[in-house]
Formats: structure tokens, C-alpha cells, sequence
């Protein structure tokens, strides 16, 4: 291995080299980086468009739920293992064709958006099933008390009750997904991952895959802290004052991760649908 | 009528170990505008007994009638709509601690429908009878236990019901706090003629608000009846086992003192019923057989309305006309009973 740490060093001496390096490498990094926000994001948004469904199914239908059934339990619980218990990187293969029917295409941060929600979806199912059933059942049934249907249960108490956890949870999937999608980048995947492959694996251009990999890191820092924020600050047991300083960033990201999302959204129905 | 008739209630679990019987065989009647005390040791089946009132629990025999309709021939919905008819409060308060106060309050109002403005107004006014007013905007984790409970009571009248039922609802509060809800609940049911169904197992909530009693032990009634005449007539074990540890628990009494004060000579209970407690009986019974009692423990109490009281006496040890004695305080009014529990 021969890691060209000088190399790096006397890049970052010397402000001519920086700049011819930014020249270089700077646009396909910042796309790297709008790739795996765009990966990320749009794959949790489409995890949760299914998993919470999923999760709530499974939460109710479990043998102490508000509606026990074991048939359904277990077909979901059955689909998600499954899935869950197939490597990342297997199904991302495994769906090659499935992708490509969907999207056209079985390489890019589009196409990798498939795989990605696939495996989200039974991932985020478990995670919401576990913080619903962190709810008081002394709440659930204070509300059955008062005449609640299963469903006024479910989406005032229930949702309600497991903000917090859900929200917690909700960070850990999407650093989960974060991940998966530079794992994406061995097959061509797209974004952040996909560079860092390309240049530390294929090229042995270690500086690129440093700043890659560094880049990651902060933004697996920002999601988490981000993350972290939102849901202490909803989370009406603390009390909770709020400094100036964190409120700016508070509603400085919501702006940003709200946008991220919009465009990406657009973004993946445009070249879903519009092709 | 009854507003609330249990009849023949028998409900089994089947758990690990086998079938559990928790209830059999309940037969109660509770009026409408009673404040009724259901009471037993832990497991003895009353927490079941009072979610077969509103059927979060359905009995596996029997029925339950509400204003004489039989809760089990409602189809689920019918059930959701009686259910707001009946109110309910518990041990651990049970409220949305991701909610204000006001929120918690207008949560029975938003299942029934009503817009956000009508049942904001509505659970001020109730926050205003819980003495809350001031705490709208307050969440739950902020609230002391007492608070929380008034809370609670705030929401389960916030649906207008005719009857509150309270799981062991004063069990998680220290005992002024308790007193204050029991206050709470004796004027809600004086003002709103709601019935009020209390699950306990101390005796002392009894004796501060209920008028009836019933007794459960092992998922079986064994007595049941007026407050008054359960505290001066006991006729089982466990019922007497009930009122000495709420005497033995009143801060007023000391125990140990008690205890060391015990020479010698057979104990008895006298028990005051009707206006007798304030004649002067034991002065009367010294002075006729010129020979003294040891008086070890006196209390006079308000009991469900009627002032009671009770004494611990103590003959002495070679007494010869304790069976005469004992006559006199019968015919002055007095229950007569021993009381061993005391001798040791």
C-alpha cells in the first residue's frame, strides 16, 4: 500500500496545488455530494412510505396488539426477515432486473434509489414496530376507555406517544441508508461512495478518497446531529429551553434538509417518469 | 333502579400455568349518584372486575347492565359509543405525556369529534373545576402526581359521563394528595350526580367517600353493604383485617405504644353507632361497677357521613365481672366484640 501521504500534505501546503486540485475534482465532488443526499434522502422518504405502514401493521396485528392476528403477523414478520437477512450488496444485484424494468437503468444514484428503498422499507417496518410498542399500554388503554377506535389509537396515541423514538429511529435509518448507498458505489451506484471506489479501489488516488470519505463523515455527523436535536426538542418530558444558537441551526437545517428532500423527490420523479 | 347491576360475572385467564380464575360468580348493584368503594387485597380480582364495568375486560360469564341495557349485545362500535358514557381514571394517570394539559383534556372531545375551539372551551371550564386553570399549558411531565390526577379527572368528565370509574386511583399518591382527590371526587359526584365506582385497597379511601362497599377476596364477594355498618358491624376476617390496618396506618396512632400499654386482662372492641359516641358511656360503666377499665386506644372518625367511634378496652386481669360489663355496654347501644388482635 502505498498511501501518497505526502503527497496530501504538500497539497494541503501549498494554496496553488489546492486550488488546481479544487479545479480538478471540486464539481465532481460537490455532485458526489448532492448524489448521496439525494440517494439518502429520497430512499428514507420512500423507506418510511412503506416501513411506517408496515411497522404499524406489525405492531397492531402483534399477539398483545390492538388487533391480534396471527396470520398477517407473520407473513410481515416472514417478508421482513427475509429481506433483512439478504447483504446489502446481494440484493442490490439480485434486483439488477427489477431496477432496470423501474427505472430503465441498473446503474446511477436514480436507479440505486430502488435497492435501496427495498431494503429500507423492512428495516424501518422493525424499527417503527419496536418504538410503538415502547408506548404505555396504560395510555392505549386510557384512550379505549374513552371510546378511541383502533385507528383514532393509532394515529393519536400511538404516533403521538412514540415521537420521540421515532424520530431517534428515524436518524439510525437514515445513517443505515447513508451507508448502504456508498456501498452502492462498487456497482456504479453514484454519489460520495461511488467517487471513493472509483479513485481510492480502481485509481489508488488516495487524496480523493480522503476527502470522500471525510465528506461522509460530515454528513453522517450532520443527519445525526441534526437528528438527535429534533427529536429532544419534541420530546415533551424534558423540558426543553432553547439557546439562540441552537434554534438558528434548528431551523437553518430544516430549511436545507426540507429543500434536499423537495428536490429530490422532483428530481427522482423526473427521471423516473419523464425518460 | 340500578344504574349499574353486575350479575353472575365470572371471568377466567388462560395463562402458562392454566386457568386462572380472577372473578367468580360477582353479583353487585351499584345506584345511580352512589360513590361505591370496591376494595381487596392485591390480586383479588378488582382491577378486573372494574374493566368489565366499561368491557375492556368481556367476562366470560355473566352480565353487566348499564341503565339496564346489557353491555355484552353492543356491537364494537355501539360499545365505543357507550363507553363515553363512563369515565375512567387509574393508578398511573395514563396521560399523553407528549401532550399539554389542555391537549389531554381535549382528547375524549377530538374522538367524539368535536372541532378544536368547542373542546378547548370545554376542558378549560373543566381545568377551572380540577383547579387547573392556570396549568393549560403545562405538560404532563411537569405536574406533580397529585396534579396529574386532576388531569385525568378533568378528561374522564370531559365527555359528560354518568359514571367515573377510579382504578386504584389514589394508590400512587402520598396521603394528603389523596385526601384532596377524594375531596375532588366527593364533590364531583355531590355537583354532577356521577356515579363513582372506587377501586382500593385501603380502607381509608373507603371511609373518606364511599357510601357502599363491596369486599373482594379471591375473586369472590364476601361482604357487602353501607360503609357505616361494615366499619361498626365487620362479619368476616378479612374485613376486620382491613379496618385494623387502616387504624394501625392512621398517623394518629401509634402502634408500638399501644402495644406496651397491654397488661394482663381480656380486650374488647366497643364500636359507637348512631349518636352515641358522645355520651358518656365508659365513665358511666367505672362508675357503676366501681372497678376500672383501661381505655388503650379511642378514636371517633367521620365515616361515610356519620360520626363513629371506636375504643379498645381493656378489663382487668382478674376482673370477675367482665361478662356484666360487657352486657351494660350492650344495652347502652354499643357493638361488643373481642378483640385479640390487640393481646399481643
Amino acid at each position: 500500500m502505498h498511501i501518497d501521504l505526502i503527497g496530501l500534505i504538500a497539497a494541503a501546503a501549498a494554496p496553488a496545488n489546492v486550488s488546481e486540485w479544487i479545479d480538478t475534482y471540486g464539481k465532481m465532488l460537490v455532485e458526489g455530494i448532492w448524489g448521496t443526499i439525494y440517494m439518502t434522502m429520497v430512499s428514507t422518504i420512500i423507506g418510511y412510505l412503506f416501513g411506517l405502514p408496515m411497522g404499524v401493521l406489525l405492531t397492531v396485528t402483534r399477539k398483545d396488539g390492538l388487533k391480534p392476528n396471527a396470520l398477517v403477523y407473520k407473513v410481515l414478520d416472514v417478508i421482513a426477515n427475509i429481506v433483512r437477512s439478504i447483504p446489502f450488496l446481494i440484493l442490490l444485484i439480485l434486483l439488477i432486473p427489477f431496477t432496470r424494468a423501474l427505472v430503465g437503468k441498473s446503474y446511477g444514484t436514480t436507479a440505486v434509489i430502488v435497492p435501496l428503498s427495498i431494503a429500507a422499507i423492512p428495516f424501518i417496518a422493525r424499527m417503527v414496530e419496536s418504538s410503538l410498542t415502547e408506548v404505555d399500554a396504560g395510555v392505549i388503554e386510557a384512550a379505549r376507555s374513552m371510546g378511541a377506535s383502533n385507528m383514532q389509537i393509532i394515529t393519536r396515541v400511538l404516533l403521538v406517544e412514540g415521537r420521540t423514538s421515532l424520530i431517534v429511529n428515524a436518524t439510525i435509518a437514515m445513517g443505515t441508508i447513508l451507508g448502504y448507498s456508498a456501498m452502492a458505489g462498487t456497482v456504479g451506484g453514484g454519489g460520495l461512495g461511488d467517487i471513493a471506489v472509483r479513485y481510492g479501489y480502481n485509481r489508488y488516488i488516495y487524496d480523493v478518497m480522503f476527502v470522500t470519505v471525510a465528506l461522509l463523515i460530515i454528513l453522517f455527523q450532520i443527519f445525526q446531529t441534526y437528528g438527535m436535536f429534533f427529536a429532544n426538542h419534541f420530546d415533551r418530558r424534558k423540558s426543553t429551553t432553547l439557546k439562540a444558537g441552537s434554534l438558528i441551526f434548528f431551523i437553518v437545517f430544516s430549511v436545507i434538509m426540507g429543500a434536499a428532500a423537495g428536490v429530490g423527490i422532483i428530481q427522482f420523479i423526473r427521471t423516473m417518469f419523464l425518460r | 333502579m340500578s344504574e349499574i347491576s353486575i350479575r353472575h360475572l365470572s371471568k377466567t385467564f388462560q395463562s402458562a400455568d392454566g386457568t386462572v380464575e380472577a372473578l367468580k360468580d360477582v353479583s353487585i348493584e351499584i345506584s345511580s349518584g352512589d360513590i361505591y368503594g370496591i376494595i381487596g387485597m392485591s390480586g383479588a380480582g378488582k382491577s378486573t372486575l372494574v374493566r368489565c364495568i366499561n368491557y375492556l375486560e368481556v367476562p366470560s360469564q355473566g352480565e353487566v347492565l348499564i341503565d339496564g341495557h346489557e353491555l355484552g349485545s353492543y356491537s364494537e362500535s355501539e360499545l365505543r359509543a357507550q363507553r363515553k358514557n363512563i369515565g375512567m381514571i387509574f393508578q398511573h394517570f395514563n396521560l399523553l405525556m407528549q401532550k399539554s394539559v389542555l391537549e389531554n383534556v381535549c382528547f375524549p372531545l377530538y374522538i367524539q369529534g368535536k372541532s378544536k375551539q368547542e373542546a378547548r372551551k370545554k376542558a378549560a371550564e373543566l381545568l377551572e373545576i380540577v383547579g387547573l386553570y392556570d396549568k393549560q399549558k403545562a405538560f404532563p411531565a411537569q405536574l406533580s402526581g397529585g396534579q396529574m390526577q386532576r388531569v385525568a379527572i378533568a378528561r374522564a368528565l370531559a365527555s359528560d359521563p354518568q359514571i367515573l370509574l377510579c382504578d386504584e386511583a389514589t394508590s400512587a399518591l402520598d396521603p394528603q394528595t389523596t385526601s384532596s382527590i377524594l375531596e375532588l371526587l366527593g364533590n364531583i359526584n355531590r355537583d354532577f350526580g356521577i356515579t363513582i365506582v372506587i377501586i382500593t385497597h385501603q380502607m381509608s379511601v373507603v371511609r373518606e367517600v364511599c357510601r357502599h362497599v363491596a369486599i373482594l377476596k379471591e375473586g369472590v364477594v364476601i361482604e357487602e353493604g353501607l360503609v357505616s355498618d361494615i366499619f361498626s358491624h365487620p362479619k368476616t376476617e378479612v374485613a376486620r383485617e382491613l379496618i385494623r390496618k387502616d387504624i394501625l396506618t392512621d398517623p394518629e396512632t401509634e402502634k408500638a405504644a399501644l402495644m406496651s400499654e397491654i397488661q394482663g386482662g381480656d380486650i374488647i372492641r366497643i364500636v359507637f353507632s348512631e349518636n352515641s359516641a358522645f355520651e358518656p358511656v365508659i365513665a358511666n360503666l367505672i362508675l357503676t361497677f366501681q372497678e376500672p377499665v383501661n381505655i388503650l386506644r379511642a378514636n371517633t372518625r367521620n365515616v361515610g357521613g356519620v360520626a363513629k367511634g371506636e375504643m379498645i378496652l381493656q378489663f382487668m386481669e382478674y376482673s370477675q365481672r367482665k361478662e356484666a360489663m360487657k352486657h351494660y355496654l350492650k344495652e347502652c347501644g354499643l357493638a361488643v366484640e373481642e378483640a385479640p388482635e390487640y393481646a399481643h
